[in-house]
């Protein structure tokens, strides 16, 4: 074993390298790919976890307006809490976004994907003593799909017709077939609660690894261990506290003092910095969020596709990859699907800045005006200086944009989805089905770039409910070259999760399926002495 | 501030009223400063309930905000009653907050009053600590710089506290973070207080939040004490008391101090109230979980019960300390109590 293999392995061992970059450097370093993917086990395996100790976590998002209630889970320091006491039916792998079975043992769908019949595990008990019955499930997701529910999952719900115990088994029934159900029941809303949580919604009362021991919204919250917990392979820690920290400065002060274990949010512009001090360690893993500027494909002068195509090629993705996120994120290929996603479409050409077709677009669509472009910071982190990089880059295509500073107050009402060419952001979604639903299909609330194609509709609805993946693949590489090609999306980057902890936590496990290792941080390291 | 105290009236007026006050000056001046500051308060919530109003997005599109869908604004308009007239909401809330009833919060459900009554008890127990330390100090250093003034003290004095009040609190922070708890690791960080906290761990954890807001207020009340000694050295009778043999320490203690105490109680007074409504920033550094980020966090969500009742609290503490210095200035100086 080479040197470089062998440094990629302690870097394995230390929990500091995902299995997906261990395999790309290792693979670029001549092994081959049985050989890479032997040594990952081998290397992660000698990381034996420790049980023990007290976690603490410096996070930002928490608000005094947090609810406990998990349909209005809002905040990232939320979403962890939640995964820390409760559990859902299903989970994603960390590692290809497949659903794994949670508090559901196993799954099947009927032929057409519109009826899902999930067995529960038995013997699970709530930290209350109860143990976890068909009805609980049932009246959980009822919950969640009620009209009058103010559920963050009711947009994945919405197609669930009926939901109903069938000898001990749930069965849902959809108004139309959906292949990916059981990756919508990971959503983080929808944990499993003594009935449903109607009685008392904030209760905090779950199945999970952690029992609540105190919670102050927005400040802290506690948690001890749960000793009955149904899986021995998560909780390693003997407590967790959580503290609400929105200071950016604060939060690294706290890591670099040894206060905290675990901090989010480390800025492009400080981690640089961070990553000096000896006892830290930088955690990035690929997300889904993206940073986009969109165009309403209905609307001139961006009805004219020739125009959209130039305003595409006048991005300098790499540029905005290195100033705006300071590397730490990917360029975007103008369709809002990553490597993150399961199934995504491999080998679709890269585009890149190209002044000379962008110029070429331009002529051929006749506009010879300016561009105006609103943006505000709140669209994304230097969404000001990323209009202003833009219209550089622009600048030598031939093409002037007019930057258009809106206040950051109402702009996601009074801008976004409302003006013909804004900054956004977009935060990733479970599936590539729910992202296109969201904001690509012709009905959809969401579709802040007016893109109204039918054929991409039937499209959509056709992969939805196959089955078979090799035909669904396909499908989705096809809607992605439309997006790509013909609409109103110009997507320069994906942003990375940059989150950092001092050296003797272990065992992160780089989750593609959101940040903080999926909400599940607190719940998957230990602590080395 | 002594203004009000003027109760002169031309001759002719009732004569009842102006013996009564006349008798009781002090209690007739505290019976109209609380009706002035009951109509004040109810100016305040009028400002602030309009104010949050004519904000742009209403509490259901900015506490969703780019995930609402419009069956979510719907649900939480018509549940918390937003589709109903502005006169109207005010009015109901008003008839319950005369009752002491400020409601729950729209963002968390909670009760308004719990919450604040933690949040504002972690702010006055923040200001009282800083409070303690920096009155007696800026005091003691304002006289000892009208001692030694214009010499080396004196001087040293001055450089050091206005220097501290012209850095930025969250600069003089992050100085204190830095060097006391990442390099020394001697301070608690970050300051964040809960309920099973002892009263010696609290007062640790609070430790560099103190030290930041003593170096601001110091400054201010320090010059002052310093200005208002110095004027009144300049009269005839400290000279009297210079000529007469006494110390010159003596003098300034026994003669000039009392003299120069109304502006000085003034100034004390308007820094108090900052210790209690401007440290946001302060418990945004240190991660403190007081009533300014408790507002802060409501106003950007648009939670309307409980911007109302952090902004009537924030008002009412600046009208009773203003209150009380008025009070304290005309009981140190009698002449303000018999006005000509």
């Amino acid at each position: 074993m080479s040197n470089y293999t062998k440094y990629l392995a302690s870097h394995v061992t230390s929990g500091g390298m995902s299995r997906r970059e261990f395999m790309g450097r290792a693979m670029a370093a001549g092994l081959t790919l049985t050989a890479a993917s032997q040594l990952f086990t081998e290397s992660a395996e000698a990381q034996e976890p420790k049980r023990g100790g007290h976690l603490k976590l410096g996070l930002e998002g928490g608000a005094a307006t947090d609810s406990k209630d998990p349909a209005k889970f809002l905040s990232q320091f939320m979403f962890v809490v939640g995964r820390c006491w409760g559990d859902m039916l299903v989970e994603s792998d960390p590692l290809t976004g497949k659903p794994v079975p949670a508090l559901a043992e196993s799954w099947e769908p009927s032929a057409d994907a519109a009826t899902w019949t999930f067995n529960i595990r038995k013997g699970v008990q709530f930290h209350d003593g109860k143990e976890l019955t068909i009805d609980d499930v049932v009246a959980t997701l009822k919950r969640h799909t009620d009209e009058k529910s103010e559920s963050g999952a009711l947009g994945v719900m919405k197609s669930i017709k009926e939901i109903k115990a069938d000898g001990g088994k749930l069965v849902l029934t959809l108004s139309e077939g959906n292949a990916d159900m059981p990756l919508l029941l990971s959503d983080y809303h929808l944990v499993i609660q003594p009935n449903g949580g109607v009685d008392d919604p904030g209760a905090s009362i779950g199945t999970g690894p952690y029992k609540m021991a105190s919670f102050e919204p927005g400040v802290r919250a506690t948690f001890e261990k749960n000793p009955d917990d149904w899986r021995s392979d998560r909780g390693y820690v003997d407590s967790i506290e959580i503290i609400g920290m929105n200071d950016a400065t604060a939060r690294i002060a706290a890591l670099s003092s040894g206060q905290v274990h675990y901090i989010n949010r480390v800025g492009p512009k400080t981690v640089d910095l961070l990553k000096r001090a000896p006892n830290v360690e930088i955690f990035n893993t690929s997300g889904r969020g993206h940073y986009v500027f969109i165009m309403h494909c209905n609307t001139a002068p961006f009805d004219n596709n020739d125009l959209r195509l130039a305003l595409k090629y006048a991005m300098d993705r790499e540029t905005m990859v290195q100033r705006i996120l300071g590397g730490y994120g990917k360029v975007g290929n103008d369709f809002p699907i990553n490597e993150t996603y399961a199934l995504f479409p491999e080998g679709i050409e890269q585009r890149s800045y190209d002044p000379d077709k962008a110029a070429f677009h331009y002529k051929k669509s006749g506009h010879d005006d300016s561009v105006l472009l609103r943006t505000s910071e709140v669209a994304f982190p230097g969404a000001v200086d990323a209009a202003v990089l833009y219209q550089e880059s622009c600048k030598k295509a031939g093409i002037n944009i007019e930057v258009k500073r809106e206040p950051g107050d109402g702009y996601w009402s009074n801008v976004w989805n409302a003006q013909p060419f804004c900054t956004s952001y977009w935060g990733g979604r479970p599936t590539q089905d729910q992202m296109y639903s969201t904001a690509y299909l012709s009905t959809a609330d969401w579709n802040d770039t007016r893109f109204k194609r039918p054929d991409f509709d039937k499209l959509l609805y056709e992969a939805r409910s196959e089955l078979d993946e090799a035909k669904r693949k396909d499908m989705y590489r096809e809607m992605a070259m439309m997006v790509r090609d013909e609409g109103g999306l110009i997507l320069p980057m994906f942003n990375d999760f940059v989150n950092a902890a001092s050296k003797n936590v272990k065992g992160y496990v780089h989750d593609i399926g959101n940040d903080m290792s999926n909400g599940y941080v607190a719940t998957r390291v230990w602590l080395e002495s | 501030m002594s203004e009000s105290v003027d109760t002169g009236s031309p001759p002719g007026q009732k004569e009842s009223g102006l013996r009564y006050k006349e008798r009781f000056p002090l209690l007739a001046l505290i019976v109209e400063r609380l009706l002035l500051s009951a109509a004040l308060l109810l100016a305040v919530s009028v400002l602030i309930f309009g104010g949050v109003e004519a904000l742009p997005g209403d509490f259901a599109e900015t506490y969703l905000g780019q995930s609402a869908t419009p069956q979510a604004v719907a649900n939480i308009r018509s549940d918390l009653g937003l589709d109903r007239p502005v006169v109207t909401r005010y009015f109901e809330w008003l008839g319950n907050a005369v009752q002491g009833d400020f409601g729950t919060s729209w963002a968390s459900r909670n009760s308004v009053s719990e919450q604040i009554g933690k949040r504002l008890g972690n702010s006055l127990f923040l200001a009282f600590c800083a409070a303690i330390i920096s009155v007696p100090l800026a005091v003691g250093l304002g006289m000892l710089a009208v001692h030694f003034r214009n010499r080396i003290p004196d001087k040293i004095i001055n450089v050091v506290s206005l220097a501290a009040i012209s850095l930025p609190e969250f600069f003089i922070g992050y100085l204190l973070i830095l060097f006391f708890a990442v390099k020394f690791g001697v301070a608690t960080f970050p300051a964040t207080v809960y309920d099973s906290m002892t009263f010696v761990e609290r007062l640790k954890a609070v430790a560099l939040p103190v030290a930041t807001l003593v170096l601001v207020v110091l400054a201010h009340m320090m010059r002052m004490t310093r200005a208002a000694i110095l004027s009144v050295m300049s009269s005839a009778y400290m000279e009297t008391a210079e000529l007469k043999g006494l110390g010159a320490f003596r003098s300034i203690v026994r003669h000039a101090a009392p003299n120069a105490l109304a502006p000085i109680i003034n100034v004390v007074a308007l820094n108090l109230a900052y210790l209690v409504v401007g440290v946001v920033v302060v418990e945004v550094v240190f991660v403190y979980p007081g009533m300014g980020q408790y507002m802060v966090d409501a106003v950007t969500v648009r939670d309307m019960p409980v911007v109302q009742a952090c902004g009537l609290i924030f008002a009412a503490v600046y009208i009773l300390l203003n209150m009380l210095a008025d009070i304290l200035a005309i009981i140190a100086n009698p002449r303000l109590r018999h006005p000509r």
